[in-house]
């Protein structure tokens, strides 16, 4: 057994992050996007530069406010989606980061998600200042929850996926398990879309 | 990777504890999973323990005394000979912890740790039968502080949902538990209040002499959980007049799962685990003989050891914090001397995550410990440095270094030449710190 709390893939990752922004980098970007909260103890910030013509992500940097798995996280989505499209980078899920690294442990899944999160930010930031506002994404949905910045249609999402109680919405979006100010909103808007979507009537408890 | 020992390896440094216990277990295990060697001295690798407040490694003569006691295997109710071997160890282990804090042997009471030894105490609030509740139902208040361990508050917000108005006394900023609150809040309904004498996370020494005398004043009962204090300070329960104490054996380089309950002669008593006459009654189980004899033999150690360390750790903490200090901006000590066990330095590193400051320290050979939420699995940060009022940015990249009788200059020498460097690097790549574009 390892005696190490993570896989090998997550240490080296952690211990050698790739792609990051240091203070004194050099680096020349098109968008940035910020997630999280350090009140929350995480805070992500990624920055990507894009070639207009492919709308392909050629190289990009990142900041972090984290913990281990936060780092790990990020670097390793930071090497999948040199070369890919913007488009192809939004359908890399929280669940193909941790498949790349071989799995975290279950505390440690939201941690996954800050990267992705922050790289969405930054694709909808580079369509919004290239005027392709038709490709942006979720910004009509109010964000429930601050910290992991978790909308109402990813509630609506999850619950489609096959959430049907507030304990699954939080396995599959995060929502609330930082801060978890957002709870009393984001147990309504659950309750709200069963009832819309799967005609549940509930009375949602965690 | 091999290890070999080398000639020229200062002495302090493979006599430690630490080092003895990993070289005779799993060293091989240890190097094999660390890529880089750390804290080379010759050719050895050495992991650097502060963490002596989660536990501390066995005593060695600890160790040996329990090695001398692994074949008295009689049940010590037993009245045959092989019993009655295991009964005198227990009683003369009683006798040990009894003389460490001034007691009276009868007044010792064995159990599987501190949790249960506090569970036990706060237990006795919502007794309500007749023989054993500490005063009617009707008085029945509890009274703690917000920086209590976690068995003293998860049990207290139990005792809570049960029915008990439960008082919880809030902290300044240096974590010392307000006494004018707890005047404020004590009343002829408290029957018991329960204050620790020493903090887990920031060693912070609370005044109990003074809870005490508030606690009594209003004739409520008064317990601490003494389980940071025991064995670093100078404990005199007869002069304190407390009527519960709670010690707990891995704390003092004793065995994991036994501690011990200081009950007053004369206080009303309902045990927790039922259905045995063990302990006097008040504990139900067959007594863990060779736990129990580790623990006689680490407060006797402690009585000898304890103020020769005392003075060594107040060196050490001087030179660590100082060294903290000069080397490293932008950080807030969790932790005052002046009013803190000097075993114990909490500190707060702004703009850096502590589970990656923990880890990063973790692969370069020093063991610390974090009131980071990431490291834990929980949400908020450690709820002690939040009750002090430190900003939660700050409470996120705590760090609790916690010294014992193994540690060494040198190994505080080492910490403090590559903290600044995991810091500075957490830093840069930091959104709140190297400066976000």
């Amino acid at each position: 057994m390892n005696s190490w709390l993570y896989t090998d893939k997550v240490k080296d990752h952690f211990m050698n992050p790739r792609n990051i922004m240091f203070d004194d980098a050099e680096f020349q970007y098109d968008a940035e996007g910020r997630t999280g909260n350090i009140k929350c103890g995480d805070e992500m910030i990624f920055y990507l530069k894009v070639d207009p013509d492919t709308l392909t992500i050629t190289d990009c940097r990142w900041k972090t406010f984290g913990c281990a798995s936060a780092i790990a996280s990020t670097s390793v989505l930071s090497e999948m989606i040199k070369g890919m499209t913007l488009e192809d980078v939004r359908n890399i899920s929280n669940v193909d980061i941790m498949n790349e690294l071989g799995g975290l442990p279950d505390n440690k899944v939201h941690c996954s998600v800050l990267g992705d999160k922050a790289l969405e930010e930054a694709i909808n930031n580079y369509y919004r200042e290239h005027g392709m506002f038709e490709k942006v994404r979720d910004t009509e949905s109010r964000i429930v929850c601050e910290c992991l910045n978790v909308s109402e249609e990813e509630i609506e999402h999850a619950v489609l996926e096959g959430a049907r109680n507030y304990y699954q919405l939080q396995e599959m979006t995060k929502i609330g398990t930082s801060c978890g100010k957002c709870s009393e909103d984001a147990k309504e808007r659950l309750s709200f879309f069963l009832d819309k979507h799967v005609g549940i009537k509930v009375c949602v408890q965690p | 990777m091999r290890i070999i020992l080398s000639g020229k390896t200062p002495g302090g440094i493979c006599n430690t504890v630490a080092f003895r216990n990993r070289l005779e277990h799993n060293v091989d295990i240890e190097i094999a999973n660390y890529r880089n060697p750390v804290f080379i001295m010759g050719d050895i690798m050495q992991r650097i323990y502060l963490d002596h407040n989660a536990t501390t490694p066995l005593h060695p003569e600890v160790k040996k005394a329990i090695i001398e006691s692994i074949d008295v295997f009689g049940n010590p109710s037993s009245l045959h000979e092989d019993g009655r071997l295991a009964r005198i160890l227990i009683e003369t282990a009683r006798e040990k912890v009894a003389a460490l804090i001034n007691a009276d042997p009868e007044e010792i009471m064995f159990v599987g740790s501190g949790s249960e030894a506090n569970n036990t105490v706060l237990s006795l609030v919502s007794c309500s039968g007749a023989r054993c509740s500490l005063h009617s139902p009707a008085d029945s208040d509890l009274i703690t502080s917000t920086i209590e361990h976690p068995c003293i508050l998860e049990t207290s917000k139990c005792l809570e949902n049960r029915g008990t108005k439960v008082w919880r006394v809030g902290v300044d900023n240096r974590g010392l538990v307000k006494m004018d609150d707890l005047e404020q809040a004590v009343s002829e309904n408290t029957s018991l209040v329960s204050i620790m004498m020493v903090n887990n996370e920031t060693g912070a020494i609370q005044d109990v002499e003074r809870a005490l005398k508030i606690a009594h004043n209003s004739g409520a009962m008064f317990h601490t959980d003494a389980v940071q204090a025991v064995g670093k300070l100078p404990l005199d329960v007869k002069k304190l007049d407390v009527d519960f104490l709670t010690i707990s054996a891995h704390k003092i380089y004793g065995p994991k799962g036994v501690g011990a309950l200081y009950v007053r002669k004369g206080t009303p008593f309902c045990p927790l685990i039922r259905g045995g006459h063990q302990e006097m009654g008040r504990r139900a189980g067959t007594e863990n003989t060779l736990g129990i004899v580790g623990l006689g033999r680490a407060v006797e150690l402690r009585a000898s050891e304890m103020d020769t360390e005392t003075e060594r750790l107040a060196q050490l903490n001087r030179l660590l914090r100082e060294g903290i200090e000069s080397r490293i901006e932008n950080i807030h000590f969790n932790s005052d001397p002046a009013c803190c066990l000097h075993s114990t330095i909490n500190v707060s590193f702004e703009g850096v995550e502590g589970e990656a400051l923990l880890l990063y320290l973790d692969y370069e050979g020093v063991e610390v410990s974090t009131g980071s939420a990431c490291a834990s699995g929980s949400l908020d940060p450690s709820h002690v440095l939040l009750e002090m009022h430190l900003p939660v940015e700050f409470a996120h990249g705590s760090l609790r270094m916690s010294m014992g009788r193994s540690t060494t200059r040198e190994e505080i020498d080492h910490v403090l030449d590559v903290l600044p460097d995991i810091v500075n690097k957490l830093r840069r790549m930091s959104t709140v710190y190297g400066g976000a574009r």
